[in-house]
């Protein structure tokens, strides 16, 4: 047990062997070949939701396997020992798509929606990035305009995690001229004319996981389809983004917890000018600050999700933390790297993956700077 | 049909294993725990076997307050109830197969499905060792269990080929590892399985002295191995296995 496993119950403890024993089991052997393909099969979704692993946080009354902020932690943990940040992405990406659906208790949206991606039927992902607007929310363009029972939606998303393979869109809407105010949730059906999907986008990380820009040109959305009431977009999206936060931090430590496992492993096994690096002392200091700083930062995950799971709104401590994994994750991988020497540059080791793949961790889901500047607001500075 | 299923909760085999200082056993700090891997097929086989002829599935541990954990694994699987005799003593397989004999003479099951062995002792001795306290058939190493009309007809792994063994219930058959499949503890089973009963009992609750027949003096670690060589051709390889090595 580790240092920080005060906080977890035994049922924490079984999420994670559940989803460490798939991730063993399912991911492991394939994953190299799916980093490379730029995909994993659909099949896995189905197999992931069977062993109950897509439905953590879901209630167990809309097919979800129930569990809270710490259970998520647990089953991220678990599937990242696949040794891939982007298959846990693009199987989690109904983590993201679902929660404004769920949140809005409309039975209709989800029936068709919610129900059958928990089941792994269906891909849902979740679309609020536009080629012109990250992390300024506010300005969100796509427009939504209502004529009789249907929305004309004109425009375009990008960076959709799992956008290419994905049956429905969680969609950041504008619905009105109101920065805020004007922001709604709309759920759009890949199928639906005037919807078009870019091939899967080329990133420096995050290979298996498929990512897209979609267009919408005079699709046309029954208005059944708008989640919640109109307008209230934001302030879902705001409320969903300490979930998200609290998952990348995760991500961080996992990605980090992994490049040290192969960075001991590597340093015992190989042997420079007689003996293994471990017998360098610069090595294991190198070592030593990678396990010191994991163990702060994932004590500091723990805490904020065992207090998330008691229902405290943490907004200023996730985003330090998602700040303080995503740093640990790159800085991690960067040292792991360095002891592999030149075996750390070739694809074939895992520590070459998580490098590029810790990358995405100060970008998505907010910015470095934008967590800085939650962080400054409140502080009041 | 009421089966018995036992399990044990040991050291995760993926781990590294350190030996102490004083040789008095292994490093458990940091080290994680989980269902011993033949008892997952146990499990499985006896709900597999619920599931075909019906019944009621108990599961048994004995060991320390925390093996909770792998019995509310095996209810997550689909096992209807628990028993842990709570220990946290070092058994040895005999002072086990006398705690499970008590645990049979309370329950009565039909049959009895346990792993073939414990994958940290590795000493595959409880099931046969019950056994004969029991006086009861035992069919281990099994890869396929079919039950019909009150006998087990078992598939056995033996040494280079298979066997066939017909016993009568109630017996006692333990699982090898092509058995089956073990399914996933699914997360919403285990949210279930948090309902479902867990009795705990003591050695002492059931009248059985564990004091150990067999004690264990120490503990060392294999030779460190050395580095592989690379060999030109088969020849050379041939050669050197005879010549060398003296293996061939």
């Amino acid at each position: 047990m580790g240092f920080y496993d005060n906080f977890l119950t035994e049922t924490h403890r079984m999420f994670r062997d559940t989803a460490t024993r798939f991730a063993k089991e399912e991911i492991r052997p394939h994953v190299d070949a799916w980093e490379e393909a730029g995909e994993f099969p659909r099949e896995l979704y189905f197999s992931a939701a069977k062993a109950g692993i897509l439905g953590v946080g879901f209630d167990e009354e809309i097919g979800g396997s129930g569990g809270n902020a710490m259970a998520g932690v647990m089953v991220i943990e678990g599937l990242m020992q696949g040794g891939s940040a982007g298959v846990c992405a693009g199987l989690g990406s109904l983590g993201i798509a679902l929660p404004p659906i769920v949140q809005s208790g409309d039975q209709n949206l989800i029936d068709r929606f919610a129900r059958p991606a928990l089941r792994g039927e269906t891909i849902g992902a979740l679309a609020i990035t536009e080629p012109n607007t990250g992390s300024d929310v506010a300005a969100v363009s796509t427009r939504a305009t209502l004529e009789g029972d249907h929305f004309v939606v004109n425009g375009a998303k990008l960076f959709i995690t799992s956008g290419v393979r994905a049956d429905f869109l969680t969609t950041l809407v504008r619905t009105g001229d109101d920065p805020h105010g004007g922001l709604s949730f709309l759920v759009i059906e890949t199928n639906r004319d005037g919807v078009t999907t870019s091939a899967p986008l080329k990133k420096h990380g995050w290979w298996a996981s498929d990512t897209a820009e979609i267009g919408f040109e005079d699709v046309r959305v029954p208005s059944k389809n708008l989640v919640g009431a109109e307008g209230s977009g934001f302030f879902t999206l705001m409320g969903n983004f300490q979930n998200e936060r609290l998952a990348l931090a995760t991500y961080g430590v996992a990605t980090a917890e992994l490049a040290l496992n192969e960075a001991l492993r590597y340093s015992q096994e190989r042997e420079a000018f007689g003996r293994p690096i471990k017998g360098f002392q610069v090595t294991r200091h190198k070592l030593v600050d990678m396990k010191t700083r994991i163990t702060a930062v994932k004590t500091l995950v723990y805490q904020i999700a065992h207090r998330m799971e008691a229902g405290e709104f943490l907004v200023e401590e996730v985003s330090m933390a998602k700040n303080l994994a995503a740093e640990l994750a790159v800085d991690v991988c960067f040292d792991a790297v360095q002891l592999h020497g030149g075996m750390g540059y070739m694809r074939e080791s895992l520590v070459e993956r998580l490098s590029r793949d810790a990358r995405l961790l100060p970008i998505g889901g907010g910015t470095q700077e934008v967590m800085k500047e939650i962080i400054a607001k409140q502080m009041g500075l | 049909m009421k089966i018995l299923t036992t399990v044990k909760r040991v050291t995760d085999p993926d781990m590294k294993v350190r030996i102490q200082p004083d040789q008095s056993g292994i490093v458990t700090e940091g080290v994680e725990y989980k269902m011993n891997s033949f008892d997952e097929y146990g499990v499985e086989e006896a709900i597999t076997l619920k599931e075909a002829h019906g019944g009621e599935v108990v599961v048994v541990s004995i060991g320390p307050g925390a093996a909770t954990k792998e019995l509310r694994t095996a209810m997550a699987m689909g096992a209807d109830r628990a028993i842990l005799v709570e220990t946290d003593a070092d058994l040895d397989s005999d002072a086990v197969a006398r705690v499970l004999a008590e645990v049979v003479g309370r329950e009565e099951p039909d049959v009895i499905i346990m792993g073939k062995q414990a994958v940290d002792s590795d000493r595959s001795q409880t099931p046969q060792i019950l056994g004969s306290y029991l006086n009861w058939p035992q069919a281990t190493f099994a890869y396929k269990v079919e039950i019909e009309d009150g006998w087990a007809v078992v598939g056995r792994e033996v040494d280079g080929g298979t066997a066939t063994k017909r016993i009568k219930l109630p017996g006692i058959i333990s699982a090898d590892l092509r058995l089956n499949e073990p399914r996933y503890a699914s997360l919403p089973g285990i949210m279930k399985a948090k309902r479902k009963p867990l009795e705990t009992l003591t050695p002492d609750d059931l009248g059985v002295d564990i004091a150990p027949k067999v004690k264990v003096l120490n503990y060392e670690a294999p030779e460190e191995r050395g580095a592989g060589e690379m060999v030109d051709d088969v020849d050379d390889l041939i050669n050197r296995l005879k010549d060398e090595a003296r293996v061939i």
